[in-house]
């Protein structure tokens, strides 16, 4: 499907366990440079556990994660995120006692803030600038979910693992989120994301991966999948193609 | 429903839940039952199992059994006493700590309870049996009530959380002793007569019986062995039992057997009852031992140490390793001593390693032994000798 | 509109707890013991928040009760009892200036022995146990067993004195109230520390990776963070704080028994479960309470004295469950 040199990231026949559970057993899949990757699947499919996976917060028992040409399978998370990957996870990772302020600040490197880059990832979320002081546990849930991607975008990232972001949103705040990845794409960002939302994954996505019990069922083009109902029907069950 | 907690068993949990556990793994016992013969039957199908280890226990409880004729004299007797009593006292607590995975340290307050109500029984001028018996069940009772609370909140609360909460509780326990002057003697403690029977001066027969002179001391040793060995029986009943296999599948994986549909706080409670009773009982035993109890003898936190010395060291989860370690930590606690004296008289000329190995600092030399079991041997001796990783 | 108050209330009512106790232990102490009281109850607090907040970081962060603080606490009680031997030319000089600088000296030495034991109990003892909690409470208090029979057979069975400087002897008269002086430079003392902490928390990006390690352990290595290097620092600075805290309780009973630590490991716990575990902030308040309950207490039923913070904290338990100011859910 691809040019060896378009991957970014790219999983091999990934095992893994948690204690004696096993979770994945054989998850392939690539994520192309610059494009949006969709990861999608049922409930418990594992897709969650594939994006920790790459994280380093569960080892992978057998097969290669390799990014940018660089085997990471065996490194440690710290490691993996210098590498330049940002993880903004299901439950979206906010520090609540710090202020949002002081989030931001946790993903800036040793000179804090760069206001150009400050302005940057929050021209897509003003909302932050308001509540820039309190404490970020008190912010709604639509609010959160812009901290914890600003807080990945704010430094240069080359690979975005983003889990769910629009799981329990207002439709407005769906809105809100599907803009800003949009634009992210348009910047080139390169980003693996894991939706339950059909339509936000039409819209944003360039591929797509499927996975059900525990490995890749299917790879391909996104548009293709939205156009083949049938398939998407065989793939991901009613419950998947036909939520708005 | 049998099975399902079986499964949990053998896909024991999680690697974090696993790891949070001492590295034993299940032995899934109940379901070899051997054919019944009464002697199985008396064990609950639950032998200690391997060749070796069940000749020592048995050697062991021979030695106990004949122990007033094996070793005239008081102080053995004292010394064998101790060691059923804290076999009773130490199985109870594997039953929280080995079987279910919960740590608690308001265990001596139990003891403590059992031993303060048939001491204040017989101190307050009831006398006769019927005062010791009220007094125990009294005992048997309150433990029983406190344990329900304390079980009730296990479920509440995180494991850490929880047994910072039982060291308070304990803690408050031996200050109530020891303020309540009326009641329970203070830091004096309550000194009372035994039952005729059990009195030194008694004789049950004229003549001595092999060389022994059956007083009250040795009918008091052999009603502390009778009841011991038969605590001891009814708890390898219990975690033989149904209940017993829930409560291992709790340990290993408490979510699982929730979403079972078993209720954890309900088995948590009962068997924080049942050991708690079966301490408090081993209190009294030890009441009318010493004929007299004290915060310091049933109370103090040093008891909780040699509790979880005793435990470790003979094999968590496993029962039989109570009988092991007490035998060791008792006999450690009285002859270590003099192994001790000698060896600190012969390097008198090297001041620290003369300091180091002082009598009195027995409980360094054991202290050193129990974080080398826990490191290294996690399984305890019984749990080596029978064979599990 | 009520509910919003009910909230408001909520949110307040832990900080006002302190500020209650006190106000309403006045009328029934009466001013001038009153005044002796709460300083002695923010002394005793501050000194324990010194030893208690090494513990609650530690565990806040690395999910580590290390039952063998108490250790800590004793090494730097007699490491001060031997450092202050040969400074006794300063101690018994009549001049403050000496004598501070001798209590900074042992001061240091305290904190530098026990971070140093810190150090290797860290990574001899608590490397093999991190995510056991059964293991980690069974090892250290065999550890502790082990550490305080060391420092019996090192430096004898008996109580060591330790007395006080000659200028900090002694009381000093506010109005009708007596209040002894090592009172108020332990008081001065324990601010400070708490004041360094603050700052170190708040200001600092290494205070602040910190603060975050404990609510979230996972997604500060997912930014970034090698917070398994940062442990062994917290340790080490939690064992040192004990170490000093040990040192200050020593000098103020003016006596060091094998035992100190253990005295103060059941308050200690108190403080951090009504603290709420991993919150520094909590452990001060606590700590504050439990020292002002004690004096109070102490002085309107003395009976009750012992057992009083151990009631403090069942009631607290009742209306806050996970003490004071807990942090996250994860633990």
């Amino acid at each position: 499907m691809t040019n060896a040199d378009d991957t970014l990231l790219r999983l091999d026949g990934v095992f893994t366990n948690i204690g004696r559970y096993r979770i994945l057993h054989g998850v392939s899949l690539a994520a192309r440079r610059g494009r949006v990757t969709m990861l999608l699947g049922r409930n418990g499919a594992g897709k969650t556990t594939t994006l920790r996976t790459i994280m380093g917060l569960w080892k992978a028992r057998l097969g290669k994660i390799i990014f940018d040409g660089q085997p990471i399978t065996a490194l440690d998370t710290p490691h993996i995120a210098r590498l330049g990957i940002a993880y903004v996870p299901e439950n979206m990772g906010i520090f609540g006692k710090l202020t949002v302020r002081e989030n931001m600040l946790l993903a800036t490197g040793r000179r804090g803030f760069d206001p150009q880059h400050l302005e940057r990832a929050l021209e897509s979320f003003p909302a932050l600038k308001m509540k820039w002081e309190s404490p970020a546990g008190s912010l709604s849930g639509g609010q959160k979910q812009m901290l914890a991607i600003g807080r990945a975008i704010i430094e240069q990232r080359r690979l975005l693992l983003i889990d769910e972001p629009t799981k329990g949103l207002s439709p407005a705040m769906v809105d809100q989120l599907v803009e800003a990845l949009l634009r992210l794409k348009r910047e080139h960002t390169t980003i693996l994301l894991v939706e339950q939302n059909f339509r936000v994954a039409e819209a944003v996505g360039d591929d797509v991966a499927v996975m059900d019990e525990g490995h890749t069922i299917h790879t391909g083009d996104m548009m293709a999948l939205g156009a083949n109902h049938g398939l998407q029907h065989r793939l991901l069950g009613l419950s998947m193609a036909d939520s708005v | 429903m049998a099975a399902q907690i079986n499964e949990t068993l053998e896909t024991a949990a999680g690697g974090e839940l696993a790891g949070a556990a001492l590295g034993t793994t299940v032995s899934a016992s109940p379901t070899t039952r051997r054919s019944g013969s009464w002697l199985s039957w008396i064990v609950s199908d639950d032998p200690p199992g391997r060749a070796l280890l069940n000749v020592t226990l048995l050697v062991l409880l021979a030695v106990l059994l004949f122990a007033p004729f094996l070793f005239p004299g008081t102080k053995a007797l004292g010394v064998a006493s101790r060691i059923c009593i804290f076999v009773i006292l130490v199985a109870s607590y594997d039953l929280m700590l080995g079987f279910t995975g919960i740590v608690s340290f308001a265990h001596t307050m139990f003891f403590g309870i059992g031993a303060y109500g048939v001491a204040i029984m017989l101190a307050k001028g009831w006398v006769g049996w019927s005062a010791v018996l009220l007094g125990a069940v009294a005992g048997a009772v309150v433990s029983m009530l406190i344990a329900a609370v304390i079980g009730l909140l296990s479920l509440r609360l995180r494991t850490i959380f929880f047994s910072m909460i039982t060291l308070a509780v304990a803690s408050f326990a031996q200050i109530v002793a020891e303020q309540w002057r009326n009641l329970t003697g203070g830091e004096d403690g309550l000194t009372f007569s035994v039952p005729a029977i059990l009195k030194p001066g008694f004789r049950l027969f004229p003549d001595p019986v092999m060389g022994v002179m059956i007083n009250g001391r040795v009918i008091t040793y052999y009603i502390t062995f009778g009841v011991s060995l038969v605590l001891f029986l009814i708890m390898l009943r219990i975690v033989n039992s149904p209940f017993g296999l829930v409560l291992r599948a709790i340990r290993e994986n408490e979510f699982r057997v929730e979403a079972m549909g078993y209720r954890v706080v309900a088995y948590r409670t009962w068997v924080c009852i049942i050991s708690a009773v079966m301490a408090s009982l081993a209190g009294g035993l030890m009441a009318l031992v010493l004929g007299y109890n004290g915060p310091d003898a049933t109370l103090s936190f040093s008891l909780m140490i040699d509790i979880l010395l005793m435990i470790v060291i003979g094999g968590m989860g496993t029962l039989y390793g109570a009988i092991v370690g007490s035998i060791i930590v008792v006999l450690a606690e009285y002859y270590l001593q003099n192994a001790l004296n000698a060896m600190s008289g012969a390097t008198s000329g090297m001041p620290l390693m003369s300091a180091l190995l002082h009598p009195d600092r027995w409980l360094l030399w054991l202290g050193i032994l129990f974080v080398l079991i826990v490191t290294f041997l996690p399984q305890g001796v019984v749990g080596r000798l029978r064979g599990r990783r | 509109m009520s509910r919003q108050w009910i909230g408001q209330l909520n949110r307040w009512a832990p900080y006002a707890l302190t500020p209650l106790v006190v106000v309403a232990a006045l009328p029934a102490i009466g001013p001038g013991p009153w005044v002796t009281l709460t300083v002695a109850g923010l002394t005793m607090g501050v000194m324990l928040f010194m030893v208690a907040s090494g513990l609650t970081l530690i565990f806040g962060l690395m999910d580590v009760l290390n039952f063998a603080h108490a250790a800590f606490v004793a090494v730097g009680a007699y490491i001060a009892v031997t450092v202050l031997q040969p400074l006794a030319g300063w101690t018994n000089e009549l001049s403050m200036t000496l004598n501070l600088a001798a209590l900074l000296v042992a001061l240091v030495a305290a904190a530098a022995a026990s971070g140093a034991l810190g150090f290797v109990f860290e990574r001899v003892v608590i490397r093999q146990v991190y995510g056991a909690p059964l293991r980690q409470i069974l090892i250290t208090i065999g550890a502790l067993t082990v550490i305080e029979q060391l420092v019996i057979a090192i430096w004898g069975p008996q109580a060591l004195p330790l007395p006080k400087p000659v200028m900090l002897r002694g009381s000093v008269f506010i109005g009708s109230s007596s209040i002894e002086t090592y009172r108020l430079f332990a008081l001065c003392v324990g601010l400070a520390v708490a004041l360094a902490m603050h700052l170190f928390l708040t200001r600092t990006r290494l205070g602040l990776v910190v603060r975050a390690g404990v609510e979230d352990r996972e997604m500060i290595q997912a930014l970034g963070y090698h917070i398994r290097r940062v442990f062994i620092g917290v340790f080490m600075a939690g064992t040192a704080l004990a170490g000093m805290g040990g040192m200050m309780w020593a000098q103020y009973q003016a006596v060091v028994g094998s035992q100190i630590g253990d005295s103060m490991t059941i308050l200690v716990f108190i403080i951090l479960i009504i603290g709420g575990l991993g919150s520094v902030g909590g452990c001060f308040i606590g700590a504050i309470l439990v020292g002002l309950t004690s004096n109070y207490v102490g002085f309107l039923a003395p009976k009750l004295a012992l057992g009083s913070n151990i009631l403090l904290m069942a009631l607290i338990l009742l209306w806050q469950p996970r003490g004071l100011f807990p942090i996250t859910e994860h633990h």
